[in-house]
């Protein structure tokens, strides 16, 4: 049984509690439901967790930038082509800090989603996202980035204008911007569309989001040719918050409340913001060069190989 | 265990140098995509025309009649485009480990090891064109369709690192599928990391030439081979970010003719040129000449 069926099953248990109207009987479900919640959420299989980053009721960027964002001004377009809708972006106050924010965005609903292309940024999406960390590192604002897409689109329009070079050119410049950036994977981190606002000082995800190198059907149907097993691949690939912590790819997990982010939004918002400004405080005293040095450290150290000197082997080997 | 690892690792650079001889004998794909042809006689797998494979060596891996340029392995690659014997490998030594313990990975990674005799799906070293120095790395899409993984990401950025610390331009010919999915999350990351590594190159005001051929999509479309300071690509090879499959599954129409590739890129001003392999080493070497002027 997944995560969905289970969160079924307590949504029949809540409603059976508003019908109540006898004390005890409330007392006993309300306990009742509490256990439950609780060991629906024990023992989550990475499978789980995919259908939670991606529930229609999760948090979007959005929602979380009217929390945590004061004054929010929200900029358009990349000067070039269009503005892409998949990709908000703007200037506001995190803790009476100017920011620049850049953020994935999807619906809610269907049309909400159609307006938002899924979250699947254009190219002018990402030159939009370069233009206002441009404008960020000009001003001395720090960046703040919630990842949360599918991947980048794949369309004839979008391979035209050059969908590979502007996630490139993305790389290529926040890997050397003077200004802190810090990321967070809100629910999907899918492949160079997420990485590509994603070259922080500090990567976070919450707890139940996933990030990973393609979506697990995408990956299924290339290594087994076969899309439905996408569970299967859930699981090999290594995509929740605690495999990625391990493997030291990012750099803290942000907890999420019991039932997964959508059941208590507020208490959400509160942990992603005292991570935020825990990060923030962090690089304060930086100088500029400190702060694109240490994220360019960073990544340079990410890989899994081993080697050795020739050299080393004279002795050893006729 | 480590001696035995050590001991493997060098017996398999010891046959890679005594198989590079004749190492373009072993054809490993079976696919339709243009590839080297075996035997004495073959036929081109684009028009069908049969003609002598030595003709072919000499005609640079192009068709003669229908100009179908064929995927080439990472040795004639640079046999074509650098002086003889000017080559100098660097970067050896490195093995690819298995992170996420895939079914069937390492026996793939050893089978396509004794096939290609490469420890890697990309090389590259210290060589000169035309008597100009310069750092020249290859993919080769024999190894695993020349997926980036750690090992890959790593040794591409240990070359920019090696054009960096000698002063060197840069010159990578690129061939790959993309990222390589057995190794998850770190193939994604290496597309940060090659991109920081360009970032530091290009602020030392160093060239670095990318020579995007058939077929180069994927992450690596989407990091270093898109960073050239001059983009090159191959007549008709296929270059994007998502793959053409992908994009009708996704937009459910037919493809207009043509799309994805090099023709279709240079018109809509994603390349800066797209060059016959005839004319390529001319092409490398004057780019070269222009930019050893002021000193680089």
């Amino acid at each position: 049984m997944d995560i969905l069926k289970k969160e079924k099953k307590l949504l029949k248990l809540e409603e059976e509690l508003r019908e109540l109207d006898d004390d005890k009987k409330i007392e006993s479900i309300k306990s009742k439901i509490e256990d439950y919640k609780y060991g629906m959420m024990q023992d989550l299989s990475a499978w789980d967790r995919v259908l939670l980053a991606r529930h229609s009721k999760r948090p979007t960027s959005r929602d979380v930038i009217n929390a945590l964002i004061d004054d929010f001004i929200e900029l358009h377009g990349d000067r070039n082509f269009a503005d892409d809708k998949a990709i908000i972006g703007g200037i506001g106050k995190f803790r009476d800090r100017a920011v620049t924010v850049i953020a994935q965005q999807k619906g809610k609903t269907t049309e909400e989603n159609i307006e938002h292309n899924f979250a699947m940024p254009h190219p002018e999406g990402y030159r939009k996202a370069l233009r206002l960390m441009k404008q960020a590192e000009k001003f001395d604002r720090p960046i703040i980035t919630f990842i949360d897409t599918p991947g980048a689109f794949p369309g004839i329009g979008a391979e035209a204008r050059g969908q590979g070079e502007a996630i490139a050119r993305n790389l290529f410049e926040m890997s050397a911007l003077e200004v802190p950036i810090i990321s967070v994977v809100i629910g999907e981190g899918g492949s160079g569309g997420a990485l590509a606002i994603g070259v922080a000082n500090d990567v976070y995800m919450l707890e139940n989001s996933i990030y990973s190198i393609l979506s697990p059907e995408g990956y299924a149907s290339i290594l087994w040719k076969d899309a439905t097993k996408a569970k299967k691949a859930a699981e090999v690939m290594k995509l929740t918050s605690y495999d990625l912590e391990e493997f030291g790819v990012i750099d803290g997990i942000i907890k999420e409340p019991i039932g997964g982010a959508h059941h208590n939004p507020q208490k959400t918002y509160q942990a992603i913001e005292e991570s935020l400004q825990k990060a923030l405080e962090k690089y304060y005293n930086f100088s500029n060069y400190e702060i694109k040095t240490a994220r360019y450290t960073k990544f340079r150290k990410i890989g899994f190989f081993q080697r050795f000197n020739y050299d080393n082997l004279k002795g050893v080997v006729k | 265990m480590k001696r035995d690892v050590l001991e493997n690792a060098f017996n398999r650079q010891k046959a890679f140098k005594r198989k590079s001889t004749n190492y373009r004998k072993k054809p490993l794909s079976t696919e339709k995509v243009p590839d080297v042809p075996k035997g004495l006689y073959e036929k081109c797998n684009s028009c069908g025309e049969r003609f002598i494979a030595k003709d072919m060596i000499e005609n640079k891996f192009v068709c003669p009649s229908c100009d179908n340029h064929f995927r080439l392995r990472a040795i004639d690659r640079l046999n074509i485009t650098v002086d003889p014997h000017s080559f100098l490998e660097k970067g050896l030594g490195f093995i690819t480990l298995d992170p996420l313990f895939i079914d069937g990975y390492e026996q793939k990674i050893a089978q396509y090891k004794s096939q290609t005799s490469l420890d890697e799906a990309y090389i590259y070293g210290y060589a000169q064109i035309e008597g100009i120095p310069l750092v020249v790395g290859v993919m080769d899409s024999h190894f695993m369709m020349g997926s980036m993984g750690s090992v890959v990401g790593e040794k591409v950025t240990k070359s920019i690192e090696y054009a960096l610390v000698k002063r060197l331009p840069l010159v990578m010919f690129v061939a790959s599928g993309g990222a390589r999915m057995q190794e998850g999350i770190f193939s994604l990351m290496q597309m940060a990391k090659t991109s920081g590594a360009l970032k530091k190159l290009h602020d030392q005001g160093l060239l670095f030439v990318s020579v995007l051929t058939h077929p180069t999509t994927g992450g690596v479309t989407a990091s270093f081979a898109s960073l050239g300071d001059i983009v090159i690509a191959e007549p008709k090879a296929l270059i994007g970010f998502a793959g053409p499959r992908v994009i009708k599954q996704t937009i459910k129409q037919d493809l207009p003719e043509g799309f994805q590739r090099a023709e279709f890129l240079q018109e809509k001003g994603m390349v800066d040129k797209v060059v016959h392999r005839h004319k390529l080493k001319d092409t490398l070497h004057t780019i070269l000449q222009l930019h050893q002027d002021r000193g680089v």
